[in-house]
């Protein structure tokens, strides 16, 4: 913390000196121990070093669609080894518990019946039959009765099941008999392919299909009960696959129709793996549109951590629908439509609210959407008439006031005498005097906030238009290749400026977040130092950008503006350290209740 | 899937015209397989008793998938029924089943009317009085089982009448004043 504070104190004099280039090691003299990756200014266009973690980074692992898919057969076969059962019937237990092991394992130990039918596995049996199902030898009977059928009655594919070993046939006899009539859809021609789960409810495949791809993608269901009047089982995996996916050999359909049912087994496998990301604390979906990914963060996985941290992570994928990393050099050229998937994994916030925990950051944004503070302006701009109570605002004129409304005389200054207005004497009047003091109060009180929120709304701005400050910089970046010796390469230094000045702004607006709510002392006033330093070395940088480029210019520009990258890298590099070591030593005070914080101290304000 | 949805509206119609359940009654709009009109009975010993209350049963493509939208055109005072005549009730919403057919949906609204929830009420008025008031839920459901023995072909004019005027009280009022001439 002192060493922090040292450097704020010597800014002034980096910021007189133009040639601050030696800027980058007299910082690292004062405080050399977070500076590891600071050495050259090449570094910087790689993405940053993970080797190290800064105190305000969060350990965090992207995983894409299939890394998932892969942890979850793992936890499958975890309970296949230990129940014996198909790889189907684990996952339909995982997925009734929530892909809680051990309460599974817990629960499948003291009464196997009872979890098999509440996840929809198996029908309740007759209590009679039930009784000997301890032994070992009724788990593997229980296993074959269990395993999906695919009943090929009149087409006689049945076969296309690739796992079920010859089921029992009790259910085809009755059928052979009487020709098969969907009771769905009512069909009955021969060509129909009746399908049903253990319990032996049969449906034609065509209704099956329909109605699983309804669920699937209307309803973002991944549970398929049986179509039967409250029959509770669960279609299995294997099952919804046959219906969506045509095995090998069979019938060539509408290919239309093939793509869509694919594209309906995509998203059914996606559902999975939302459920199960949702069931799993250490995960997070990603919430950027069309992006699969998931990141694992066990670090931010209990809420009282977030007190301490705020695990902003980045899932990897860039871009919209962007799917796995891209290289560097396209990273370089995707511009801010390219910009990482960062998202807070402790809370809703789908944009890196660093420095400011989730709890405070939600409170401020709260605040901003509420209306609490419309209140507050009509408060502190108008006065209700002493007799009739209308809602005055004084836009102008004297301090005679006539009601429109009862046309009461009163004096706006103290409320009280009417026709009397010039000759405003009972100054200090209680009851005058009250209305004066609160009606202060609460200006003060609004003026205070406007003063955090015009500061937080003009970063929130600026970071909106630097989509425009892009376009204009990589306009700069052609021309400077045009008139220069540069090459593309040494150009970049503008984008990577432009990136710092992006990022910098968004830590910037979440500050004045945390300066809100932060308590007055001298941590406080800490704080707000670090602000100032990183904001004003931003409008520096700013400012830079915004320059006219003359071609015998470029060389200083090229020098100025990377210093100032630099060193406006390392300035929120330092606010955001700072504060996060704050969090962690629970060094910052709040002036309001803030979930999971000490109560703030009583001030007198 | 239009063929599935028509061939299994027929057989619905043709369940429900051989073997009817008691109490209710229902048959497609001679031009429209996809509307249907259906009478449900008051169930007796409820304050429903003797009441005729008609229903519009909207179907489109995705039946039995989806389950059709069912409004009540007799204006009907009871928990689980908005004012517009819609109703809530789960097997026509997240417990839908394709298996269930017209017979079913019309037994399953038929006792709704004998066992409200007045839980999740669409009707605030109705379920206060259900829990609070039973005799004034049961006078003010008499009013409507009254309402309900109008020519279904006025009422059902009236209340499009009302819905396309958005004027519903003065249609109430003059229904109110026939009412007489209907006993």
């Amino acid at each position: 913390m002192s060493s922090d504070y040292e450097i704020s104190d010597d800014d002034e004099n980096y910021y007189v000196d133009d040639e601050d280039s030696d800027m980058i090691d007299g910082t690292q003299d004062e405080d050399d121990e977070d500076d590891i990756d600071m050495d050259t200014f090449g570094d910087d266009f790689k993405v940053s070093p993970k080797s190290k973690r800064k105190s305000y980074e969060i350990d965090h692992q992207s995983l894409s669609q299939t890394a998932v898919e892969e942890l979850m057969q793992s936890d499958i076969e975890h309970i296949c080894g230990i129940f014996g059962v198909e790889a189907s019937t684990a996952a339909l237990l995982l997925r009734h518990l929530s892909w809680n092991k051990e309460r599974l394992i817990e629960k499948y130990m003291d009464n196997p019946t009872k979890v098999l039918v509440s996840a929809g596995v198996t029908v309740e049996e007759p209590p009679a039959q039930s009784a000997p199902i301890r032994s070992s030898s009724s788990t593997t009977s229980k296993r074959t009765t269990r395993s999906t059928k695919l009943l090929g009655l009149a087409s006689g594919s049945g076969s296309k099941s690739p796992k079920a070993p010859s089921p029992p046939l009790k259910a085809l006899k009755p059928s052979k008999s009487l020709p098969f009539i969907c009771p769905i859809c009512y069909d009955d021609s021969a060509d129909l392919r009746p399908l049903a789960l253990d319990c032996e409810h049969q449906f034609c495949s065509g209704c099956w299909t329909a109605y699983a791809s309804s669920k699937i993608n209307d309803e973002a269901e991944h549970t398929i009960r049986c179509m039967a009047e409250s029959c509770a089982l669960i279609a299995p995996d294997i099952f919804v696959n046959n219906l969506l996916v045509p095995g090998p050999g069979a019938p060539i359909g509408d290919p239309a129709e093939e793509a869509e049912n694919a594209a309906t087994w995509a998203r059914f496998q996606e559902l999975l793996v939302r459920h199960f990301v949702a069931s799993n604390p250490n995960l997070k979906y990603c919430p950027y549109p069309s992006c699969t990914n998931t990141v694992s963060c066990p670090g931010a996985a209990s809420k009282s951590s977030l007190i301490t941290v705020v695990p902003t992570v980045s899932c990897g994928a860039r871009g919209i629908g962007g799917t796995g990393q891209m290289s560097q050099s396209q990273q370089l050229g995707a511009g801010l439509a390219g910009k990482e998937h960062k998202f807070c994994f402790g809370c809703a916030i789908e944009s890196d609210h660093r420095p400011v925990v989730c709890a405070v950051a939600k409170m401020w944004l709260k605040k901003c959407r509420d209306d609490s503070e419309t209140a507050n302006w009509i408060k502190s701009n108008t006065k209700e008439c002493p007799q009739c109570q209308s809602t005055i605002e004084k836009n102008g004129g004297c301090n005679h006031m006539t009601c429109k409304k009862c046309k009461n005389d009163f004096c706006w200054v103290c409320m009280e005498h009417g026709t009397a207005w010039y000759s405003c004497n009972r100054y200090d009047e209680k009851s005058g005097a009250d209305a004066r003091d609160s009606q202060s109060k609460s200006r003060a009180s609004l003026e205070r906030y406007l003063h955090y929120y015009n500061r937080w709304a003009n970063h929130e701005q600026s970071a909106k238009l630097s989509v425009e400050l892009y376009a204009k910089t990589e306009k700069k970046m052609e021309d400077m290749q045009v008139t220069s010796a540069l090459t593309w390469i040494e150009v970049q230094f503008m984008k990577k400026a432009v990136e710092e000045v992006d990022k910098c702004r968004t830590t910037l607006k979440w500050t004045y977040a945390m300066a809100y709510y932060l308590a007055k002392g001298n941590e406080k006033e800490l704080f707000e130092d670090n602000q100032r330093d990183l904001e004003k070395a931003v409008e520096d940088l700013s400012e830079l950008l915004e320059s006219p480029i003359e071609p015998e210019n470029i060389p200083t520009l090229r020098q100025k503006v990377t210093d100032k990258t630099v060193y406006v890298q390392k300035r929120n590099e330092i606010m955001l350290e700072d504060t996060a070591t704050g969090f962690s030593d629970s060094r910052w005070k709040w002036n309001i209740d803030v979930d999971g914080f000490d109560a703030p101290e009583k001030l007198e304000n | 899937m239009s063929t599935n949805c028509k061939r299994r509206l027929i057989r619905d119609f043709k369940r429900l015209s051989t073997d009817p359940p008691g109490g209710i009654s229902g048959s497609p709009c001679p031009d429209n397989i996809m509307l249907w009109n259906a009478v449900i009975f008051g169930p007796a010993d409820t304050p429903f008793e003797d009441g005729t209350f008609k229903l519009l049963l909207t179907f489109d493509d995705s039946y039995p998938n989806k389950p059709p939208t069912v409004k009540f055109l007799s204006r009907m005072f009871h928990p689980n029924v908005y004012a517009n005549g819609e109703l809530c009730l789960d097997i026509l919403q997240n417990r839908w089943s394709p298996t269930y057919d017209v017979a079913a949906i019309l037994t399953s609204i038929q006792s709704l009317l004998h066992d409200p929830n007045p839980n999740s009420p669409a009707n605030a008025e109705a379920a206060q009085l259900y829990r609070e008031n039973m005799k004034e839920y049961v006078r003010r459901v008499k009013a409507t089982v009254e309402e309900s023995w109008l020519d279904p072909e006025d009422n059902i004019e009236e209340d499009e009448v009302a819905e396309a005027e958005g004027d519903g009280e003065a249609e109430m009022g003059q229904r109110m004043d026939e009412t007489p001439n209907a006993h």
